[in-house]
């Protein structure tokens, strides 16, 4: 934990060692212009269609009876699962003093801010009758997991907007320094960040508490998302293990889609100094244990539906195993389990090119497995009727690439104002982390004899 | 106060789906068409449920009328987040459709697939409308409905016998499903009543339930057919 009196920016001065950090935003230009206004236009083509949607009818989408859920649904959970990889980077990692997190973190508490409000919406999309949604509030039941959805999420929601937002106060504060515009929003945003003692030590004890505290919160969340699943009487959903199960899915995904967000961060804004091998090694890692973590969880969810030999529930197996969805559910564990094993066990393998591809393998499996829990049991019901099928419609295609457009719009537009990775951080890092390093490990080593023992061992040797 | 059941005897059913007929013409429910029918969105409160056993020459199908069972303890009242499907008073597990936000969690938990959503609005061809139920409101798109066991019926028999001072007897509510049913194989009334015929009907050796496992506590009764 850094002292009080360590936080200080310096970069006032035009150049200064840190100046890349900021070149997404003093040095935008074009790029930023032509990928927002494209972005833009796929947004807007997205919402019409959705307008049309909620014209129509539900009916526009491939969904039916039995399968009554599907991409909506599918995508909810995928997009929510994402933003755990701010959690465990930026929480864990401050929490556990990992030195080699500061230049991850902003990303990763973007990603979670993001992709939080992306998922989020999709409830919204899956309404037939959006326009009732504050019903939740007003007539709301909390013996529904969908409100103890609601509340974690939206409790997720704030505490990740917040821990996103203070430790970008000194960044913010040096835009302002510089003059950046407009200069309105980094006054405001800026809260008169000054970097006085007592700043600090307020700035200090506020990351300390969110940190801790959006820990818990990240983990109800996503266990709250799978019981919306478990909470029913369906097999394949009636499962005890959905809790833990789709948390380790969100962290593991999580972590993928941090990669790829830093990979092509890092090679946009080239950021090469500051995102080196060694933070994709410690990364790559984390993300080969989640991924035998992974496998352990499927492994035994599967093997225990098997074992039992309940009917119901082994219509719903070999519906993914050897049936229909055959090819996604066996297309799941190669993305999940076999590729990214291969790739990053191996450090021939675990380069940057390599690691992007096991991500993205990662990021693909994981919505997989979102399809494999979501259709699956709803395809096949209880009584004896006929097994249902869903195809996807263009209309739920193309919220889907909404979904994903608003996620790349979102870092376009972070970027555009505000720095990738936190300056302050970094700037810190450089000042204080060797010294406090030290002297952890140092504390770690065994203690000296006490004098007089010394000096028999000093005088016998 | 009543606790309204049903009990269907399989060995009177034929099979006919007059049932059908009878509640999509009392209950307001439009055809959704051939095309939706197709693309799995065919839309009952009411169905058949064919049970095929046996193979080859021994092969035997029945057909089971399934309306919403109407559970004790509704896994799809346990979900709704809005309380729009309840469980009523008498038993009988209703729906509000005009708070109703579509989310389609008591489709997706209810286990015997009881209840429909509208996907469309649904229509109306010609002149259809004029020969609607007046007693039965219309519903709208993206709200989700279900078998109400005729509750419209049950509250104009009660205030008929009100109005005529005296007590519900046994007899005096009869879903249109009932009532259309040629052999009479489906029977309604109080189960709370140890007198009606629903519950002598309850008490044969022949009875059985629906997924009564699950701890759904269904109040829709069948009798398996003699052999």
């Amino acid at each position: 934990m850094t002292r009080a009196d360590d936080i200080e920016v310096t970069g006032a001065g035009l150049e200064f060692e840190d100046r890349d950090l900021l070149r997404s935003v003093e040095d935008s230009g074009v790029g930023f212009r032509v990928a927002s206004t494209l972005l833009g236009l796929v947004l807007l083509t997205v919402w019409v269609i959705f307008g049309r949607q909620i014209l129509l009818g539900l009916g526009v989408t491939g969904l039916n009876q039995p399968v009554t859920w599907g991409f909506y649904i599918v995508n909810f959970v995928f997009f929510i699962g994402i933003s755990h990889a701010g959690t465990l980077i930026s929480a864990i990692l401050r929490l556990s003093q990992a030195e080699w997190r500061r230049p991850i973190t902003r990303m990763a508490e973007v990603i979670t801010v993001v992709v939080l409000a992306i998922g989020a919406f999709h409830p919204m999309l899956d309404l037939g009758r959006p326009e009732r949604a504050l019903n939740i509030f007003t007539a709301g039941r909390l013996q529904s997991p969908l409100l103890w959805d609601v509340s974690s999420i939206s409790a997720y929601f704030m505490a990740s907007t917040v821990y996103l937002y203070i430790p970008m106060i000194p960044d913010i504060a040096l835009l302002r320094d510089r003059g950046a515009r407009p200069r309105w929003l980094y006054a405001f945003m800026a809260w008169g960040w000054q970097g006085t003692t007592r700043q600090q030590v307020v700035i200090e004890r506020a990351v300390s508490i969110l940190m801790i505290l959006v820990i818990p919160i990240a983990v109800s969340v996503h266990t709250v998302i799978s019981y919306i699943f478990a909470m029913t009487l369906q097999p394949g959903w009636h499962s005890t293990i959905f809790g833990p199960y789709f948390v380790v899915g969100a962290i593991f995904s999580g972590i993928a889609a941090l990669m790829m967000v830093m990979i092509v961060l890092r090679r946009i804004f080239h950021l090469e100094r500051y995102l080196k091998q060694v933070h994709f090694d410690y990364l790559s890692r984390l993300l080969l244990i989640m991924s035998l973590l992974w496998f352990y969880f499927t492994f035994s969810e599967y093997l225990t539906a098997f074992f039992g030999n309940e009917p119901a529930e082994m219509r719903v197996f070999f519906y993914k195993v050897t049936g229909p969805y055959a090819p996604f559910f066996w297309s799941m564990v190669a993305a999940n389990f076999l590729v990214p094993v291969v790739i990053l066990s191996f450090r021939r393998t675990r380069t940057i090119p390599g690691i992007f591809i096991a991500s993205a393998c990662i990021v693909v499996g994981m919505w997989l497995e979102r399809l494999n829990i979501v259709v699956p049991s709803l395809a096949n019901p209880r009584l004896p009727l006929p097994t249902g099928y869903y195809i996807p419609s263009l209309v739920e295609w193309v919220m889907f690439a909404g979904g994903i457009a608003t996620f790349i719009l979102g870092f376009v537009i972070f970027a555009r104002f505000f720095p990738l990775i936190s300056v302050w951080e970094i700037q810190e890092g450089r000042r204080l982390s060797i010294a406090e390093t030290t002297e952890r490990l140092e504390g770690y080593l065994p203690d000296s004899l006490p004098s007089s023992a010394a000096q028999t061992a000093a005088e016998e040797s | 106060m009543s606790r309204w059941g049903m009990v269907i005897d399989l060995d009177r059913c034929t099979g006919c789906g007059a049932c059908m007929a009878a509640c999509h013409q009392e209950n307001n429910l439009t055809a959704v068409g051939p095309e939706e029918s197709s693309r799995d969105r065919a839309f009952h409160w009411l169905r058949l449920l064919p049970e095929v056993s046996g193979s080859g020459a021994d092969v035997k199908v029945r057909y089971i009328p399934q309306p919403c069972v109407h559970c004790d303890d509704p896994p799809c009242v346990r979900v709704c987040p809005v309380h729009a499907t309840y469980l009523g008073e008498e038993g009988i597990v209703a729906q509000i459709y005009s708070r109703c936000i579509g989310c389609r969690y008591c489709v997706a938990a209810c286990p015997y697939n009881a209840k429909v959503f509208n996907w469309y609005e649904p229509e109306w061809p010609g002149d259809l409308k004029r020969g609607a139920n007046p007693d039965v409101s219309l519903r709208g798109k993206g709200v989700v409905e279900k078998c109400t066991f005729c509750h419209h019926r049950v509250v104009k028999a009660r205030e008929e016998t009100r109005a005529a001072g005296r007590e519900m007897q046994d007899g005096d509510v009869t879903p249109a499903c009932a009532e259309s049913c040629p052999p009479r194989a489906i029977v309604f009334g109080d189960l709370d009543d140890p007198t009606s015929r629903v519950s002598e009907m309850t008490r044969s050796p022949r009875t059985f339930r629906l997924h009564a496992d699950l701890g759904t506590k269904p109040k829709v009764y069948y009798l398996a057919e003699r052999d």
